[in-house]
């Protein structure tokens, strides 16, 4: 397989390419708004519309909810993004089994509205709140319990997906299970998610149980992860800008949902907004260092037990919305690997020693371990081990063969990186990783793609 | 007026006729009343996606929720298609018509007949179906007609006129029907947004810009429940229609609105 170069190149040169919206081509930004790319935007509003909206239309399509995606899976330059977020309906649901069906372009704060009033609560949820129903079924996410629950993609019963030459099919486990499995984590290339039925989880409280604890090294955090291995969530953070006898020091934070009957009223609008894009050196290693040494000392015990509300529990961030812009114009590169057991700790040792090393620090870094429900997807990122998510702005020069390196030092141990969370990986590297992509290269919708995948397959079919 | 303050029961048991409910402003409304735990009456052009939009309504939380399949250009089918509503609902205290069509500017310029379809639409079946439910409401001195007009009907433009003449036409029989019925314990709201962001502008130029559907329906919701005669949403839009009105006519007709 041809290897694509990994881009190396500025990032001005690679903005510059964003089209003028004066050409019809508005440029769509992905979460870490690295790369960013014209493309013609196609909205969806209903169930029908796909796929008459997009007949005629030339150089590929590809269904898009939120842009919470950081790299560009979600992206389709100089293409048509079918951006599904105005096709949000409920369609049912049934307060007896949990059960709730809804338009793919519902987002999870939208079920949460739903939900939580009623006492239920989503399965899974990753740390924000506003991805599409689609957008987590295509990317098979997964959360702080996935050492309980597995994947979110584990607790789809049922979805449709309309195909570009109009064919519609039902999936499940049972009916069409290989549609089933490949549309789970199939990066929304296998067709159209019209509607998906999940099985929400019964609650009494927006309350968690919440219990933080410092701990110093790997092997204190693989202690702590054993010990709790029966609480629902469990996430680490971890400071990855110190060295010497802070190397790997972090806080392991645990909850469960709150046994005492509480409050569930839905959640206030986020009022906090990120103004403006943060100038290129407000993140360097020395206000990264003090973040991560406040954020290690904001707990001022080694371990603390409280009850806290879900919203700061689960989504810290969302509580402001453009985030992102503080990593200034250039963006940054999210990078996320899953390394299995038998090298789990090797491989995470030696690679946060690479990321000290290189001195250039990421803001934040979660850590956590996978659990052995298996992934129902074929190209389920999760696998049992350690995962470790870690972001960077992007510094030209230094953050990409950085993140090239760690890519191959994953690979040597045995890992895979996710697609969701990537904007660099080679193609050498994702085949590597999923050797079963040409499984998923045969499920494809011929008219749909992304950058993506054009990337690290190097196919982009003539339309 | 003591029979119109009892006419609309505050909350979940209210009565509501919805006239184009797969409108993006007339669905983010119901969404709104559903979860106070409304009865609503649909009526849309589309069966698929009237039946997307019942059942999101239902699973939000309507008491009762019942759907007619009408295309409301069809004059003659209004008497039925109404009783056959407030048969169904077993009322009715709100009538909510939102149905509309934004309509080819630039075709309507050479032909008259995508013209009269704009006017047909917008205006004469929207006059058709409050000609019958202001006589049902005066016979019980009760409800309230909520009406979907536009900011473009305050004055005519280049750029929209044909639409802007039908909802300025909409916009002179509301005045003169709310003055007939105001009498009788009915109201007559006319609700005129700026450019909201839906399905019907979503392929406006900046229509990313446009308001918030769902901020536009809560005041929309508001209105209602306070009887008011008339809402420019979002609210900045009733200075800059007073300015634009004002504008003397030997400016305006140079200006390229």
């Amino acid at each position: 397989m041809p290897a694509t170069a990994a881009p190396t190149a500025a990032p001005d040169r690679v903005t510059s390419e964003a089209s003028n919206p004066a050409d019809g081509k508005i440029p769509f930004e992905s979460w870490g708004r690295y790369p960013r790319y014209g493309a013609n935007i196609v909205p969806m509003h209903w169930q029908q519309d796909f796929p008459a909206n997009i007949a005629g239309l030339h150089n590929g399509a590809l269904p898009v909810g939120m842009g919470r995606s950081y790299g560009d899976s979600c992206l389709l330059k100089d293409g048509n993004l079918v951006v599904t977020t105005g096709m949000n309906r409920l369609l049912a649901f049934d307060p007896a089994t949990g059960i709730l069906t809804a338009e793919a372009g519902l987002t999870l704060a939208q079920i949460l509205d739903f939900a939580v009033p009623r006492g239920f609560f989503l399965p899974v949820t990753p740390g924000t709140k506003y991805v599409t129903l689609g957008g987590a079924i295509a990317n098979d996410i997964h959360g702080k319990n996935h050492h309980i629950a597995g994947t979110f993609g584990n607790h789809v019963t049922r979805f449709e997906l309309v195909r570009s030459d109009g064919s519609r099919r039902v999936c499940s486990p049972t009916q069409d299970p290989d549609w089933f499995r490949a549309t789970i984590g199939g990066l929304g290339l296998t067709g159209m998610i019209t509607w998906a039925e999940i099985k929400l989880r019964p609650i009494v409280s927006r309350l968690i149980d919440y219990e933080g604890i410092q701990f110093h090294g790997i092997d204190e955090f693989l202690e702590l992860t054993e010990q709790y291995k029966d609480v629902e969530y469990t996430v680490s953070w971890i400071d990855c800008a110190s060295t010497g006898a802070n190397f790997a020091r972090g806080v392991f934070m645990a909850g469960d949902h709150a046994q005492v009957p509480g409050e569930l009223t839905p959640s206030p609008e986020p009022k906090l907004v990120f103004p403006f894009e943060a100038p290129g050196f407000a993140l360097n290693h020395t206000t990264v260092s003090m973040f991560n040494t406040v954020f290690f000392h904001k707990q001022l015990k080694p371990h603390v037990k409280t009850l806290q509300d879900y919203e700061p529990f689960f989504y810290p961030l969302d509580k402001v919305l453009h985030w992102n812009r503080m990593y200034g114009k250039s963006g940054l590169l999210q990078f996320q690997y899953a390394i299995p057991w038998e090298t789990a700790r090797e491989g995470t040792i030696r690679i946060l020693t690479e990321v000290a090393k290189s001195g250039l620090a990421s803001f934040l870094a979660v850590l956590k371990a996978f659990g052995d429900v298996p992934s129902p997807g074929l190209m389920s990122f999760p696998q049992p081990g350690i995962t470790l998510a870690l972001d960077f702005p992007i510094k030209a020069g230094l953050t990409f063969p950085l993140v090239e390196r760690l890519a191959d030092m994953t690979l040597d141990f045995g890992g895979r990186l996710y697609p969701a969370k990537d904007a660099a990986m080679t193609a050498a590297q994702f085949q590597a990783f999923y050797p079963q992509w040409e499984q998923l290269a045969r499920f494809r919708d011929p008219v749909l793609t992304s950058s993506f995948w054009e990337r690290v397959t190097g196919d982009r079919p003539v339309l | 007026m003591s029979a119109s303050q009892s006419s609309v029961p505050a909350g979940g048991s209210r009565k509501i006729l919805v006239l184009g409910a797969t409108s993006g402003i007339a669905e983010a409304t119901c969404r709104l009343w559903a979860a106070q735990g409304a009865s609503l009456f649909l009526v849309a052009r589309n069966a698929d996606k009237l039946a997307a939009v019942a059942a999101d309504l239902k699973t939000r939380g309507a008491a009762y929720v019942d759907t007619a399949v009408a295309d409301l250009d069809d004059v003659t089918q209004h008497p039925a298609l109404l009783a056959h509503a407030i048969n169904s609902l077993t009322g009715m205290d709100i009538a909510y018509l939102a149905h509309g069509i934004l309509g080819d500017q630039a075709r309507a310029e050479q032909e008259f007949a995508t013209a009269a379809q704009i006017l047909h639409t917008n205006f004469v079946s929207v006059v058709s179906l409050l000609t019958w439910l202001a006589n049902f409401c005066v016979q019980r001195h009760s409800g309230v007609l909520a009406v979907i007009s536009s900011v473009a009907g305050d004055r005519g433009r280049k750029s929209n006129y044909l639409y802007g003449s039908s909802k300025a036409g909409l916009t002179a029989f509301l005045d003169g029907l709310r003055n007939r019925v105001d009498r009788e314990g009915v109201t007559v709201l006319n609700i005129k947004p700026g450019p909201v962001k839906t399905a019907m502008t979503a392929s406006m130029a900046g229509s990313e810009k446009f308001a918030d559907v769902n901020k536009v329906a809560q005041s929309i919701v508001k209105a209602i429940d306070s009887r008011a005669d008339e809402l420019y949403v979002p609210f900045v839009w009733g200075p800059i229609m007073f300015v634009i009105r004002h504008i003397p006519e030997r400016i305006f007709k140079k200006l390229n609105l």
